[in-house]
């Protein structure tokens, strides 16, 4: 039982920090190589969305990846891995493709727009969240849940085992998602 | 509970970690270096290299060249105003910038004071070439730090001497006794609440990356083997033979920077690098400007 976090760029160790707190074993992904060893979960984590997508492909990750996650790897993904599962985005390009949701790039603006704020999170109730840069879910398929919304916007929503949230779990002193997620693979 | 501008303004940092910031002087160059990988840009008039060719004195760029970055990708988008110089701030502030780089790679406005960086919402990032002088910034609001380097010159000796001062100043610090360290503040000119952090945490209180001189995937990949936690690119990648490709080697070079198979494969036909200037050889030290 191991969790890959991809760690292209971004804020990596900040996940790795949380999986620790829980007990959960977890390694990075960087290159192909790190996929030899087998992964039972996959986060993706924030940063920039180019950045990570363009280095999927430039490092051999993409393909290999796609797969997994075609054929049922539970993924998390915040704030840019959000836009990295979504099968639409705004104005971009999607990369995986994985997910029935279309979302929108830097929804609340450039940097001054960052803010944070208590939400109900569905069957797991108020949870703080940190927006930076974010983006949310215009709109979700009939067969994602919904699992939480702040101000009429979609910022968290879970498809069979893909899981994803517009804000960032990992800069909050609060396990649950991540602990959700590790229920969601049975950890 | 919510958190304070100045806690989102540091968590903006840490979705950089791990990522290359790249200076541009035009929204076609922006996004080449959007394409190449970069995490964000840094919009100035003139790279480094090209004011120390011009001479005379140097200034916040103009807000409509910056906008024209801003409307170009997707990033965030950072540009620099003198230090000291906080009207300029307010400016690059008005224009809702994502990062102010208050920089000493532009002509110092005051000799005495840098920017009070509390009175503002945006952040900013701070060049530093040891820890005094990163918790002095960070003590005036900062919420990034960099080395200084020495920006324009392609020469990666004083990012080196920077970020391992840094280190071995950290180092010192964590193993005080904790009596030790309000004299350790004294020496160093800062707050004791900060020496604290670093004695605690072994590291600076925000993310520090790497800047000044850096030319080469090789020099990315040292500065990151050396503790940087990412890294600024300026004119060495607009300066050199092939911009797209050499700026998309630095990239993947910061995010396997331990791989050296990888780093030899990179750093294979990239082109002509800036030709560069050794430290000796120049008449501007941009480090010597605000301590």
């Amino acid at each position: 039982m191991a969790i890959g976090i991809l760690a292209l760029q971004g804020a990596f160790a900040e996940h790795a920090a949380m999986l620790d707190r829980l007990g959960a074993e977890h390694f990075e992904i960087r290159q192909r190589r790190d996929l030899d060893r087998g992964l039972d979960g996959l986060i993706l984590p924030g940063g920039e969305s180019t950045v990570m997508g363009k280095l999927l492909r430039d490092l051999d990750l993409f393909q290999p990846l796609r797969e997994r996650i075609r054929s049922g790897l539970p993924v998390f993904g915040t704030c840019a891995g959000l836009i990295l599962l979504a099968k639409e985005v705004e104005g971009g390009v999607p990369c995986f493709a994985a997910m029935d949701i279309r979302v929108k790039r830097n929804a609340y603006g450039r940097q001054l727009g960052s803010f944070s704020t208590t939400a109900e999170v569905a069957g797991l109730g108020p949870r703080p969240m940190t927006f930076i840069r974010a983006p949310y879910i215009v709109s979700a398929g009939p067969g994602t849940a919904v699992l939480a919304q702040v101000d009429g916007h979609i910022v968290a929503a879970q498809q069979e085992k893909l899981l994803v949230t517009a804000f960032h779990p990992e800069l909050n002193d609060d396990p649950a998602i991540h602990r959700h997620f590790l229920d969601m693979i049975g950890a | 509970m919510e958190k304070t501008r100045y806690e989102l303004n540091k968590e903006l940092a840490q979705m950089l970690k791990g990522g290359v910031i790249m200076d541009v002087t035009t929204p076609e160059q922006a996004r080449i270096a959007e394409a190449a990988g970069a995490c964000a840009v840094m919009a100035l008039e003139r790279i480094p290299a090209d004011i120390r060719a011009a001479g005379g004195v140097s200034r916040m760029s103009d807000p409509k060249m910056i906008r024209g970055i801003q409307e170009a990708v997707s990033i965030p988008v950072m540009a620099k105003c003198r230090i000291g110089h906080f009207v300029e701030a307010q400016i690059l502030e008005a224009i809702e910038i994502d990062y102010i780089d208050e920089s000493e790679v532009l002509s110092p406005a005051d000799d005495v004071y840098h920017i009070d960086k509390t009175q503002f919402q945006v952040p900013f990032v701070c060049g530093a070439r040891d820890l005094s002088e990163a918790l002095r910034r960070i003590s005036e609001g900062a919420s990034m730090i960099r080395t200084k380097g020495e920006p324009g010159t392609g020469d990666v000796v004083q990012a080196v001497r920077h970020m391992r001062a840094m280190n071995a100043e950290i180092h010192r610090v964590q193993n005080l006794r904790e009596d030790e360290l309000y004299e350790a503040a004294k020496q160093l000119q800062v707050p004791v609440e900060l020496v604290k952090y670093v004695h605690e945490h072994g590291k600076l209180p925000v993310v520090n990356f790497a800047a000044g001189g850096v030319a080469t995937p090789a020099d990315a990949a040292l500065m990151m083997q050396l503790g940087a936690e990412g890294v600024f690119v300026g004119s060495g990648i607009f300066k050199s033979g092939d911009p797209a490709k050499r700026a998309a080697a630095i990239v993947q070079a910061v995010t396997n920077f331990t791989d050296a198979k990888k780093l030899a494969a990179l750093s294979t036909d990239l082109g002509e690098a800036m030709v560069g200037i050794n430290e000796n050889e120049i008449a501007i030290l941009m480090a010597e400007r605000g301590k």
